[in-house]
């Protein structure tokens, strides 16, 4: 693991087409690290949905606003924060997309892919404003997609 | 995103390329669904074969494609899943909602 203790920010203002900078950031430094082409795409996928929901619903596409990314690579353990301006939400009302009732639902499924392609993730909100977003990932458990979970 | 059609008996294939994702190709799919009601299509097939990317807003138009088609007493059907979005449709179980070929001529037959 000659990567460990890499440590990689990006600031971005909130515009969509800036999400995939920060996704090929996450891409490449788990690939450096070892994780195998899956693996890092499905991480890549669970950064673009946070940066997503980060200038949509956090900055509410205000190019003012900044999204900050940070990846923090401790052995084989990966550290994900994405930072937001915005206000916040409660995450307990975030519905489950797997509900019958919200099957068809056209949106609310980014946390839910972000549950399932990352080991954990958790919300913490600053009171002064802004929403942070921790991610982790332990790299030699492999892609970690729900269906090769089982 | 780009999106080629024709005609095959009555059922319109839609070839996507390219990325469906949030501020991009989203919108541009629904733009491609909505001509092709205005056109009096109601069967089509989406030919997934070379969409690179897709995120849940692209997921989320899939749906909401599914959804347009279907209110209008028409059918909506997807050919050759790249082996991603496949995984995607899977882990919401949205799987169980599209019909998906990987045979185009099975596929024209179901409509």
């Amino acid at each position: 693991m000659d990567r460990d203790g890499e440590r990689i920010e990006i600031t971005i203002s909130s515009r969509f087409e800036n999400i995939e900078l920060v996704q090929v950031i996450a891409e490449h430094l788990c690939e450096n690290a070892g994780m195998d082409e899956d693996g890092s795409h499905w991480i890549g996928m669970a950064v673009r949905e946070a940066v997503a929901n980060a200038i949509k619903h956090g900055n509410k596409l205000d190019i003012r606003k900044k999204v900050n990314a940070t990846f923090e690579l401790r052995g084989f353990d990966l550290e994900i924060r994405i930072s937001d301006e915005g206000e916040g939400f409660d995450p307990e009302k975030v519905s489950d997309p797997l509900n019958p009732q919200n099957l068809m639902k056209t949106s609310g499924r980014g946390i839910f892919y972000m549950k399932t392609f990352m080991d954990q993730i958790r919300y913490s909100f600053n009171t002064g404003g802004g929403t942070m977003l921790l991610m982790t990932k332990n790299l030699a458990k492999g892609s970690g997609i729900a269906s090769s979970k089982a | 995103m780009k999106a080629t059609s024709r005609d095959v008996n009555g059922v319109e294939i839609v070839k996507l390329e390219g990325k469906i994702t949030i501020g991009s190709g989203d919108s541009q799919l629904r733009e491609v669904i909505g001509n092709a009601i205005s056109a009096g299509k109601n069967k089509i097939l989406l030919d997934m074969s070379g969409v690179t990317t897709i995120d849940s807003s692209g997921i989320g138009e899939l749906v909401g494609s599914y959804t347009t088609v279907a209110n209008r007493g028409g059918k909506l059907k997807l050919l050759h899943l790249p082996a991603k979005l496949n995984e995607l449709l899977h882990v919401t179980q949205l799987i169980t909602v599209f019909e998906v070929y990987e045979n185009e001529a099975e596929a024209l037959a179901s409509f």
